[in-house]
């Protein structure tokens, strides 16, 4: 801990020399003084505005959707005829068949990703580097530009899936690959070098190595990862909206039907946009609903991260 | 020198199958610029690329119809500005005070509270901005007859831009408060030694230290609200008209693709076609912020790691 050390006689002399100066100087400027306090009042300002507006979201969906929270919610298709008794059932379940999608897909294409970047790759190659800049590239290409392309190649083109959850499922998964691709390499890289060498010295395959080494040790980062880019695309709606997730779905949808699909945040935007009382109160449940569901998984992914993390 | 008993072709497989997965990212770019570019080169046959480009009337439903995007430009252009006019400060403010400012308690739940806020759903602050911001908020406040008033108006500019700069204060406040983080300790003794109040020491020193990280967390900001889409359609209205006016109701390059293309849109036509143009404007909009920022983070980190 030489930089503790350091650290600890710099705050020291630091100390020090504040007490000299302000000796000499006797006090600082008075309008100093008052600068500071103002400056610190404005920044707390700031950390309360940020803080309220979520308080306010949050207080907002309880103090709305309070009458529609009932067991119906769940149970009950969306009707138009009687809001009292709607519910979010197809969505709820399209939800789940797309988030099962985006697991199935985003797993093993972002690991491998993942994996020939981190233990393959030689950074140095104009290719290797094409790849990188291009992963923080689509990292924050707009949600509804992924809905373009999935209307464009996916539901329609080369592809040419028509507007089933599959193809929903899949614009998803490209939507958050980037994520977990970001993620599973920055869990890849915290294992250290000296566990590789170990297991190569000993005779082992590269590949070998990555499975019974590599892998195992960074699985924890890895699922912490995949769960966050689900809870991304679990409250996605933009480019669904665009791959054929409808407003009326009133069956519950199956992976390849080609009578359409609903998701959660679809079915909370269409009973947001009608102004009835009741249609409101419906969708303001649903957000308590769907923040429900990602606060238990973002909680789930942080106890994950705590409880299996490695320290080398 | 030892020498592998077989020639481990299944070791090559694999590594194939890895690069195939990686190469995907690439193909998803292709697959973007390729979809984007062929119905906007269409579009472009039937309505001449100036008129679209420096028109300001966005009339496609009107016979004749008129595509001048300008409009719709601005559209997400006043958003963005009142947007940002707000989270620049809220998120600075908020990352000064977490990184100078904040003790190790205070941070441990701030910081947290502001990841849960990044992590809604979009369509959920949409919901709120349009209920909540706009009638208890906005409404009551409004100055009168101040810009035509705000008073009886279901949309505007500025509920969607405020909900939109609720959902971007955590990304300015965590990139900043990293880069202001990665300043060395040495710096900020050195003003403390000579006198300076935390107040200085954090705007003279800090501050000017930290910029391109600051700024990098801006650029970011600016390109997550251009494309942001769920917020302007339920808040921001869809009467397309090129106006910086927080309080009128806009439409912007987003809400018009979300509207426009949900559906069954015949493919092919002109209606279809000019929802890839629209992308295309978009994604070369957010693609500039994106490579200048990307381009800023890589400087700060090289100065101070």
């Amino acid at each position: 801990m030489i930089e503790g050390a350091g650290a600890t006689r710099n705050r020291l002399a630091v100390a020090g020399a504040r007490a000299t100066t302000a000796a000499v100087l006797s006090e600082q400027p008075r309008r100093d003084v008052l600068r500071n306090a103002v400056f610190a009042g404005l920044l707390l300002l700031a950390v309360l505005i940020a803080l309220a507006g979520l308080v306010a979201l949050l207080v907002q969906a309880f103090i709305k959707g309070a009458p529609a929270l009932s067991a119906d919610l769940i149970t009950n298709p969306p009707s138009t005829a009687f809001p009292e008794k709607a519910g979010y059932r197809p969505a709820i379940i399209g939800s789940i068949q797309l988030i099962a999608g985006v697991i199935v897909f985003v797993v093993p294409v972002g690991i491998g990703a993942a994996l020939y970047l981190e233990e393959y790759a030689d950074g140095e190659r104009w290719w290797n580097k094409l790849i990188e800049i291009n992963i923080q590239n689509l990292a924050a290409v707009p949600s509804i530009i992924y809905g373009i392309l999935g209307l464009a190649f996916i539901v329609r083109g080369p592809l040419d899936l028509g507007f089933i959850l599959a193809a929903g499922a899949l614009t998803l998964g490209l939507l958050v690959l980037p994520m977990v691709i970001i993620a599973a390499r920055e869990a890849i890289r915290a294992v250290p070098d000296s566990i590789r060498q170990g297991s190569l010295a000993l005779g082992a395959t590269r590949w070998q190595t990555i499975r019974s080494q590599v892998l195992p040790a960074s699985i924890p980062g890895i699922a912490t990862g995949v769960i966050l880019a689900v809870s991304r695309a679990l409250g996605e709606t933009a480019p669904l909206l665009l791959v054929g997730a409808t407003v009326f779905v009133t069956f519950d949808p199956t992976p390849f039907g080609a009578d359409g699909y609903s998701a959660l945040p679809v079915q909370i935007f269409n009973y947001a946009l009608r102004p009835q009382e009741e249609f409101q109160a419906l969708a303001a449940a649903g957000i308590i609903v769907m923040l429900g569901v990602l606060l238990a998984m973002n909680s789930f992914a942080i106890w994950l991260r705590n409880r299996y993390e490695q320290r080398w | 020198m030892l020498e592998a008993q077989s020639p481990r072709h299944g070791e090559k497989v694999i590594q194939g199958l890895l690069a195939i997965c990686a190469v995907l990212s690439v193909l998803t770019t292709t697959a973007i610029v390729i979809s984007l570019i062929g119905p906007t080169i269409g579009f472009f046959e039937v309505v001449p690329i100036g008129d679209f480009i420096f028109g300001a009337d966005w009339t496609p439903q009107f016979e004749p119809p008129s595509f001048g995007v300008l409009a719709i430009v601005v559209g997400t252009l006043n958003v963005t500005l009142w947007a940002m006019l707000f989270a620049i400060p809220v998120g600075l403010g908020s990352a000064v005070y977490l990184s100078e400012y904040a003790g190790p308690r205070v941070r441990r739940t701030i910081k947290p509270a502001l990841e849960i806020l990044a992590g809604i759903p979009t369509v959920a602050i949409g919901f709120f901005a349009v209920s909540f911001i706009l009638p208890s908020l906005i409404q009551p406040l409004w100055p009168g007859e101040f810009l035509g008033g705000a008073v009886g108006k279901p949309f505007m500019a500025l509920a969607a831009a405020l909900g939109i700069g609720l959902m971007v204060v955590p990304i300015i406040a965590s990139i900043s408060e990293d880069a202001m983080s990665a300043v060395p300790h040495g710096l900020r003794d050195g003003a403390y030694a000579l006198g300076a109040t935390r107040a200085k020491v954090a705007v003279r020193v800090v501050f000017p230290a930290a910029l391109s990280g600051i700024v990098a967390s801006v650029v970011l900001a600016i390109s997550r609200a251009l494309g942001e889409t769920m917020i302007v359609v339920l808040a921001a209205g869809s009467t397309p008209q090129a106006t910086f006016n927080p309080v009128e109701s806009i439409q912007a390059m987003t809400s018009y693709i979300a509207v426009t293309a949900t559906g069954d849109i015949p493919a092919g036509s002109t209606d279809y076609r000019s929802v890839f143009a629209v992308g295309t404007v978009l994604f070369l909009m957010t693609l500039v912020m994106n490579v200048i920022a990307v381009r800023l983070v890589r400087r700060y980190r090289e100065v101070y790691e």
